[in-house]
């Protein structure tokens, strides 16, 4: 049976979307239920997806808020009706998966918006994901509720922003001047 | 010190015959044996151990033993990329460092911060100390880094460490006292 039959049965009504690309599957979830999604995905008898090669951040800011190409002469009534249209969450959060038993490989999504940051940790189930959890909270600022020890991991401790946001200065906003040494 | 005893004389305005020879015996030595701390960060760490290795054998310009040791050290060999995290630890090295000492900042990086124009990477480490040769290249060759090398030699045969620490006295209290 194709893989995409299997996810689908496998998860079941959990799925929000699921697309192929090239042969890529990308399974979007609810946030609030990835642990439990993860959970039937890794314990099935035929995906057992039990390998977590990736889990990363992602921020959609610049894509869903780009500015629209000039519409042609004529098209500016259909213009205006696509402006109040609601942007979806900012953020994403996605889990590579790899099935060491047949090899196949399966991507799972949840998004994450910007006022409420939080996502419950996965480390329970994979402990791949505890170094990147903490990247994802460096970069991003989300916080994953049960992760055992959620600091930063690339930048300083007392580093003040969330450098991969798309709102952040490609070269920093100069934080270094603050750091200090010696003791 | 003998330039102080000079200068309490009153004899010598300039920097001396007695001043110059002995600065010039100072620098000989200094010159033959610049002991380098080797600070490899990235790819012109790799490029570096091959000019200290024997095909290129930087040992010929007196960098004899490379000194892991900054207080032992002569020359900071500052190869490859310093991140703004690492600053500090950069820093404390060469605050490590006793006098007389030199900075060689090796490799696009070091110098200005290479392709890395990021929240991450530091500009040019000259943002945080003084340095001597820049060496560009991506990485250098090792040809490269011994041209450098000779150029921190001919810095230290013009150097005047007597002069500059006897001018160092008459600016001081203690030299105000002696009437020049």
């Amino acid at each position: 049976m194709q893989l995409l039959e299997r996810i689908k049965g496998c998860l079941g009504g959990l799925i929000i979307d699921i697309s192929e690309f090239h042969g890529d599957i990308a399974v979007e979830v609810d946030r609030f239920k990835i642990v439990e999604a993860l959970t039937r995905l890794r314990d099935d008898e035929s995906l057992s997806m039990n390998f977590l090669s990736d889990l990363f951040g992602l921020d959609n800011k610049a894509f869903y808020e780009k500015p629209k190409k000039k519409a042609k002469k004529g098209d500016a009534e259909g213009e205006e009706e696509e402006k109040p249209k609601e942007l979806p969450p900012r953020f994403e959060v996605v889990y590579l998966l790899l099935s060491l038993k047949t090899n196949e490989r399966m991507m799972v999504k949840i998004r994450v918006p910007e006022d409420d940051l939080e996502v419950s940790s996965v480390t329970s189930l994979y402990k791949a994901a505890t170094w990147p959890e903490r990247e994802a909270f460096d970069m991003f600022g989300i916080r994953f509720k049960g992760h055992p020890n959620l600091k930063r991991l690339l930048m300083w401790d007392d580093f003040p922003a969330y450098p991969l946001r798309k709102d952040y200065p490609l070269e920093g906003r100069g934080e270094e001047r603050s750091l200090v040494y010696g003791d | 010190m003998a330039d102080n005893k000079d200068n309490n004389s009153g004899v010598i305005k300039g920097p001396g015959w007695i001043l110059t020879k002995l600065e010039w015996l100072i620098n000989w030595g200094r010159k033959r044996s610049p002991w380098p701390f080797p600070y490899g960060t990235a790819c012109c760490g790799i490029e570096m151990m091959a000019t200290l290795a024997s095909g290129y054998d930087m040992a010929r310009f007196g960098a004899e033993r490379v000194s892991f040791s900054p207080r032992q050290a002569d020359i900071l060999l500052e190869a490859g990329t310093i991140t703004k995290k690492m600053v500090p630890v950069l820093r404390r090295i060469y605050d490590q460092m006793a006098e007389p000492k030199w900075v060689i900042a090796m490799g696009a990086c070091a110098c200005s911060g290479g392709v890395f124009r990021s929240y991450s990477t530091l500009q040019g480490i000259d943002k945080v100390i003084p340095v001597d040769v820049y060496i560009p290249g991506c990485p250098p060759r090792p040809e490269g880094l011994l041209y450098g090398l000779l150029k921190i030699i001919e810095r230290i045969e013009k150097d005047h460490p007597l002069y500059k620490e006897a001018m160092k006295f008459k600016e001081s209290e203690g030299g105000r006292i002696c009437n020049f």
